[in-house]
């Protein structure tokens, strides 16, 4: 590719964009400038409302009643779009500007057939024959590595998986030889391993077609891996550009490095994914800082920047920086310093024992209405089947898996939220198979949860201090005279402080609502607390201020904690031991660093290497699964992997489940394969030639 | 329940309710609404003080006359003033009609939380009961009650109530149904709320716009419940000044004096689409930016 004329597809010049409001206008997009290549793939990266979408929506005139380009040129293939007309814009887009969106439903009809709704494509703006169309249309399923192009062409979008769907959208945006593809978080809304096989389909297609690609996504781990140059946004304002590598390794903006260092890295070891949150939040576009818009957050912040807005400024060749101090920063690269590095240590639990949670043989099925009309009675959902494990006081114990694979069944089983179909469940040394409303006052009070979703865990009616204040008073855990006292220490606690007493849920941003979620749950003070993947649905930066809340909150309290996650790098930064679902069963549990090295139950191997990591450094094993996770209805015999399984032994697999191995120190793998071959395996990530660096 | 009164005192109210009134003060249709009903409102309780003449007072010397300087509107055929009867008639309307709406919204909302919160067999058998009272015409179940119970102010109350209770609880359920899978129920829930502390506490506050909307929206029904009944001449007996029972007493005349059929039929359509209004402005403007 390097080979490749360096022709621009896209140029952005000086865009902004502002959306009109009650308020007057908002600008959402100030001074963005950018440029793309040829057979170049550019990421904008940056977190929720920092503007990227409003910039790809902006290139293909898609703002809305109340949006308006209000300065700037976009230049594609020479010839500017801003100020022209719909017409003329429409023809341009469906010709040579595709775009591939987050949620792939969106994109498709649902009650066309996939091969019709492709086809159409080409009839309409190629004025090809449908036959022509449809014979070109299955030659782009199979060049997107569809199994079984035919027939996906006559299903509908509801009968194809979300990984299929999104690799057809993708299909569909090829289909014109579009000049510019845009991709709008198009693997968010997907699991890790599927989510690993369409990025490399993005890579190399882009290869293939010479098609110039802007990716937009939050993920640094994913623009890692698919682009070569990357432009960070910040509060509407392109805040640093230049290639991946430079940006990665060198950033010169405060806000990149310190986008870079609060993200948890899937390390070989421990000490590379400590985690620095960036303080603060975003300002909202409508009351943008008169200066840097970075400055209120920025621990290089001088006066200067309050005062005057930073222009993008050459470091180095092709290294474009929004900030005064720029070489610096860059210089320093300081760590904040904070005790973090010492709490982890002193987190690590002793291994006590008496586990405070015991689990065996747990089963948790779900009945559904057979879809057929006559007969066929009920069938069962095995969302959690035949599961054990113990977990020890103090510790943090992390549950790993794609959807689907049971983990939140099997958490809300153990709090009482499901009924257990079978499997002896012991808290404490307390039988809880009894569902909550029967459970004793004190059970309740020391076994609590923590929910996924910051817009739905605090009720929208009562203010945050009432919602802390009603486990106190319900648990009693303080006289009545001293729950408004204790709601502000547990404020504190959580570094939001007094002032979040008498707000209501709407005026917190997701970070807030979670750890005002987390206050409600240790205000009992527990023992042990389950968290549903709190931090799934956060940015980056609130994400890492979260999980050191829960780090300290432990080694304060010495709650222990049972963490759900989809993110192996969230789990490897937080837990001590790790159990690894799959479609309702363990596939591996030990100790974290036992699950991230050899042995690996090939499932755990080949979640390793799927998950995206921010370092352009880290070589990654190459393993991806075929196909996707069967249904819990119906799940497969002997080993439920062994459908998607790259080092399945043979009939055996199909037969009989899984032996239990015992690798020694609680780490155990249920796999058919020795132990000494799967010992022989090397590791999935290793740091490159400047391993020594890193640390 | 002791923690329904701490949790529902909460400081800064005041704020609070002001942002609420902003809310209709925004939207001119709700305004136009909201004057119409003040204006019947400040009718019916200064009644006393406005009405030309006692509403009961019957001049034999005027019977069934247009508008006069003496009789503003007119008389009936009994020769009494309508201006007079139609204020008095307010009070009576605007007294039953919201107190008719509260009861059946009062029942309607338990039964819908019973059946939306805990689901399986609670939901059928309410929900099959309230279907059977749904299966009647309206206008059928309230001659069915009031001819059963006999007609009287408290009956048509009974009985708009006993109507209007299955269409609340329907929309209570279905608001439940989305609440309860919030995860802040589920935190109630792992924390061994009692059902009843759910279902009052945690779920009914945050159903409570479409509430206060579809009740503003029945208090319009009830009106023409009432006046329909009055028209039947199963509202309140005689001779009370009953908006409905004018219009049904003037229908006989309507060849010799037809502005008295007119003037109470005015009256109840300017309340209810002035209900109607402030109703849908008040949607309008809760619902625009979410």
């Amino acid at each position: 590719m390097q080979g490749a004329p360096k022709i621009p597809i896209l140029e952005v010049d000086g865009l902004a964009i502002s959306y009109k409001t009650r308020r007057g206008d908002v600008p959402a997009v100030r001074d963005v400038s950018f440029e793309i290549m040829r057979s170049e793939a550019h990421s904008i990266v940056g977190e929720s409302g920092c503007g990227k979408s409003t910039v790809a929506f902006g290139i293909v005139n898609f703002l809305g009643r109340n949006g308006k380009i209000v300065g700037g040129r976009i230049l594609f293939q020479g010839r500017d779009l801003v100020g022209r007309s719909q017409e003329e814009l429409r023809k341009l887009r469906g010709d040579r500007i595709a775009m591939v969106y987050q949620d792939p439903m969106q994109a498709l009809n649902p009650s066309m057939r996939l091969g019709d709704q492709m086809a159409e494509v080409l009839i309409v703006h190629r004025k090809m024959k449908k036959a022509a169309a449809e014979e070109r249309c299955l030659q782009m399923l199979e060049r997107v590595y569809m199994a079984d192009p035919a027939s996906v062409m006559r299903r509908y979008p509801h009968q194809i998986s979300g990984g299929q769907q999104q690799r057809v959208v993708i299909a569909m945006a090829l289909l014109n030889d579009p000049a510019l593809l845009i991709m709008d978080e198009p693997t968010t809304a997907l699991d890790v391993t599927v989510e690993a096989a369409v990025l490399d389909l993005i890579a190399e297609l882009q290869q293939e077609f010479a098609t110039a690609i802007m990716y937009i996504s939050h993920n640094l781990g994913v623009v890692a891996r698919v682009s070569q140059r990357v432009g960070v946004m910040y509060a509407g304002e392109l805040v640093e550009r230049s290639t991946v590598e430079e940006v990665y390794l060198h950033p010169h903006h405060p806000y990149t490095q310190g986008l870079i260092r609060c993200v948890p890295r899937l390390g070989a070891d421990k000490s590379s994914s400590y985690l620095h949150p960036i303080r603060g939040r975003v300002p909202s576009p409508a009351n943008l800082p008169p200066g840097c818009v970075f400055e209120p957050r920025c621990d290089y912040a001088r006066p200067e920047c309050c005062s005057r807005r930073p222009p993008m400024r050459e470091v180095s060749p092709g290294h474009w920086v929004r900030c005064f101090f720029a070489e610096e920063v860059a210089q320093q690269a300081r760590l904040p310093q904070d005790a973090l590095v010492e709490a982890l240590a002193a987190a690590r639990a002793t291994p006590a024992d008496r586990p405070i949670l015991r689990v065996e043989g747990a089963r948790t099925y779900y009945e559904v209405p057979s879809k057929r009309l006559i007969g066929g009675g009920k069938q069962q959902v095995k969302a959690v089947d035949d599961v054990s494990l113990e977990v020890f006081p103090g510790e943090t114990f992390g549950i790993v898996g794609e959807s689907g694979c049971g983990k939140t069944t099997l958490v809300r089983t153990i709090i009482g939220l499901e009924r257990p179909t079978d499997g002896a469940f012991e808290f404490m040394g307390f039988d809880i198979r009894t569902p909550l409303a029967k459970r004793d006052l004190a059970l309740i009070r020391n076994l609590q949860m923590v929910f996924q979703n910051p817009d739905s865990t605090l009720n929208p009616s009562f203010s945050v201090g009432a919602q802390i204040a009603r486990p106190l008073r319900r648990f009693k855990v303080v006289p009545k005279s001293e729950v408004r006292q204790e709601v502000i220490r547990l404020l504190n606690l959580m570094k939001l402080g007094e002032a979040y007493y008498d707000r209501l849920p709407q005026q917190l941003s997701g970070g807030e609502k979670q750890r005002v979620g987390i206050a409600r749950a240790i205000a009992g003070r527990p023992e042990l607390v389950l968290c549903d993947e709190p931090v799934s649905a956060l940015d980056v930066s609130v994400q890492a201020a979260v999980l050191n809340l829960l780090m300290d909150i432990q080694k304060q309290l010495g709650t222990t904690l049972v963490f759900i996650a989809h993110d192996l790098s969230v789990v490897r930064f937080l837990c001590d031991r790790i159990a690894v679902m799959y479609l309702g069963q363990i596939a591996e549990i030990g100790s974290a660093e036992a699950i991230y090295a050899p042995p690996y139950h090939p499932y755990t191997e080949a979640l390793l290497s799927a998950v995206p990591i921010p370092d352009p450094r880290v070589e990654q094993k190459h393993v991806r699964l075929s196909g996707t996770v069967p249904s819990a209805l119906d799940p497969p015999s002997g080993c439920r992997f062994h459908t998607r399984c790259p080092r399945m032994l043979g009939p055996i697999c199909q037969t009989q489940a899984p032996p239990r191995q015992d690798d020694g120190n609680g780490h155990y793998i249920y796999c058919h394969i020795p132990l000494e071959e799967l010992r022989k395996v090397e590791m999935v990530v290793t740091w490159g030639h400047k391993d020594a660096e890193t640390r | 329940m002791a923690g329904v009164e701490q949790l529902a005192t909460r400081p800064k109210g005041w704020r609070r309710t002001w942002e609420s009134v902003s809310v209709v003060l925004r939207s001119r249709v709700a305004m136009i609404g909201l004057v119409i009903i003040l204006f019947w409102v400040l009718v019916a309780i200064f009644a006393p003080l406005i009405a030309p003449h006692d509403p009961l007072a019957q001049d034999a010397m005027a019977i069934n006359q247009g508008p006069s300087r003496q009789y503003p509107l007119g008389t009936d055929h009994l020769g009494r003033d309508i201006l007079s009867r139609l204020i008095y008639g307010s009070r009576i309307i605007l007294l039953l009609a919201p107190l008719s709406v509260l009861a059946s919204v009062t029942l309607g909302t338990v039964l819908g939380l019973l059946g939306g919160y805990f689901g399986g067999w609670v939901d059928e058998v309410v929900m099959r009961i309230l279907d059977a009272i749904m299966a009647f015409p309206t206008i059928l179940l309230y001659l069915i009650i009031i001819s059963a119970i006999g007609p009287s102010a408290v009956n048509v109350v009974i009985a708009i109530t006993f109507v209007g209770a299955p269409g609340v609880a329907r929309l209570v359920r279905s608001l439940t149904l989305d609440i309860r899978t919030r995860d802040y129920i589920r935190a109630a829930e792992t924390r061994g709320e009692n059902p009843l502390y759910i279902m009052f506490v945690e779920i009914l506050p945050n159903a409570r716009g479409p509430l206060i909307i579809d009740a503003m929206l029945r208090v319009g029904y009830a009106i023409f419940a009432i006046g329909t009944l009055g028209f039947l001449g199963l509202g309140l007996p005689p001779p009370t000044p009953d908006w409905g029972g004018m219009i049904n007493m003037a229908r006989r005349y309507i060849w010799t004096n037809p502005l008295s059929v007119l003037w109470p039929a005015l009256a109840i359509s300017s309340l209810v689409v002035a209900l109607n209004l402030f109703a849908d402005g008040l949607r309008e403007e809760t619902t625009r930016y979410q």
